[in-house]
């Protein structure tokens, strides 16, 4: 019997934005027009250097947002996330390169 | 028992003695979500069962108002807060919050009017829905007043249109605004089959909500001290002023004593939910927990302890 044939992967940038709930609609549609075409969020709570978010309340909510795209778009959004959100939002962001297996869909 | 503070209150200290000696007690989130939509649509459906009996020329003068004193608010209040030293983002940010107005206020309000017997005006919901914007929008012209283009992160322009949409059909206003305009076509009987559920529990569901805000008003209280005297000052002294300019709004407006009495609680109150939002938003230079703590942590918990009982014995006293 043959050995099932190898699955094709291919690599993209995985970005992760941890910040305020505030900026989700104003993150996802930054991203959107980046070139993003998909985009996941979840509901998080934590702290860091400037206090802790413990999301008991509507205004100390707190997300994660995940996008799986190509190198240059997760770049472009992290260079305008950088610029407009950073200097007065609680934000985090990184990257990682991530394998997927249906390329066209990121 | 002469209890003279109303059973709903109480419910409020606990939740905040439960913070103070760190319990684990913990409203689901799910839970807290559910009893806020239930509040709103049960207040708004309330007034709008009386609302249809009100000939327009009534309704409008009132509306018009209402309009008038949330969006003066902020700027009466602003020179204040900018004499206490806090920064123009600071000050105009949480003067925004004292322009609109906090529906749980409200419902205690009308709770101790029920207690007491003083009859108000049943559409009274029509005003907290009319008066959740208008200070919002005044706060955001003060942050903006005078700016430069020099600024990098302050030169994002205000997106009025987002911002409209977002306080008008963000959840409060939206639910207010359909509960009233279900109360005014079903009506007396036609909500008859409802009131179980949305008429006759308000009260104790307000005792839940109220567990939960102090849950969180207690864990501002340690805030207070990093913020200093400017959130105190405001947070205790805005409020009787504020009640003052509303009781005369009341007055002018020939309100039931219950009337002007809703109409001070209402000037006098903080908005935490949706004016915090909106801000945080229109006015990222803010500082949001400022504001916050001075709305929900001092404001509110005087409001609903001592204020509510003043503003209720001044309205009296005015419309003697």
């Amino acid at each position: 019997m043959n050995p099932p044939l190898p699955l094709a992967r291919h690599t993209k940038t995985l970005l992760v934005i941890l910040c305020e709930a505030a900026l989700e609609k104003a993150l996802v549609r930054d991203a959107r027009a980046a070139g993003a075409q998909g985009w996941t969020v979840t509901d998080v709570r934590g702290g860091g250097s400037e206090g802790v978010r413990d999301g008991i309340w509507e205004a100390d909510r707190n997300i994660e947002l995940k996008i799986i795209c190509e190198a240059a778009v997760a770049e472009t959004i992290a260079e305008q996330v950088m610029a407009q959100y950073v200097p007065h939002y609680a934000l985090a962001l990184y990257f990682s390169e991530v394998e997927v297996l249906r390329p066209d869909r990121f | 028992m002469s209890a003279s503070i109303d059973v709903v209150v109480l419910f409020f200290l606990l939740g905040m003695f439960a913070r103070l000696v760190k319990s684990d007690l913990r409203l689901p989130e799910a839970l807290y979500e559910t009893l806020s939509i239930y509040l709103l649509l049960a207040i708004g459906l309330k007034g709008g069962i009386e609302l249809s009996r009100q000939p327009m020329a009534v309704l409008a003068p009132q509306v018009a108002a209402c309009l008038a004193l949330g969006f003066a608010i902020p700027f009466a209040l602003y020179p204040l807060a900018r004499a206490l030293k806090l920064v123009q983002a600071d000050a105009a940010a949480l003067v925004a919050h004292y322009g609109s107005v906090s529906v749980v206020t409200f419902a205690v309000a009308t709770a101790a009017l029920g207690r007491a017997g003083i009859p108000y005006e049943d559409h009274a919901a029509l005003w907290v829905a009319v008066m959740e914007a208008p200070g919002l929008v005044a706060g955001i012209l003060l942050a903006r007043w005078g700016r430069g283009r020099g600024d990098a992160g302050l030169r994002r322009r205000t997106q009025w249109g987002e911002l409209a949409h977002d306080v008008l059909f963000g959840k409060s206003v939206l639910l207010l605004l359909g509960g009233l305009l279900i109360g005014a076509l079903a009506g007396t009987e036609g909500t008859a089959p409802i009131r179980a559920v949305f008429i006759d529990p308000f009260k104790g569901v307000l005792a839940l909500f109220l567990l939960e805000l102090g849950l969180v008003a207690g864990a501002r209280l340690p805030e207070l001290r990093r913020y200093g005297a400017a959130v105190l000052v405001i947070g205790l002294g805005a409020p009787p002023l504020l009640a003052l300019a509303g009781a005369a709004t009341g007055l002018a407006l020939g309100l039931s004593t219950g009337g002007v009495a809703l109409m001070a609680t209402l000037a006098a109150s903080a908005s935490y939910i949706a004016a915090p939002t909106a801000m945080r938003i229109a006015v990222p230079e803010a500082n949001a927990a400022l504001s916050i703590t001075a709305a929900l942590a001092v404001t509110f918990p005087f409001n609903i302890l001592i204020g509510i009982p003043i503003y209720i014995a001044l309205a009296k006293h005015l419309t003697a």
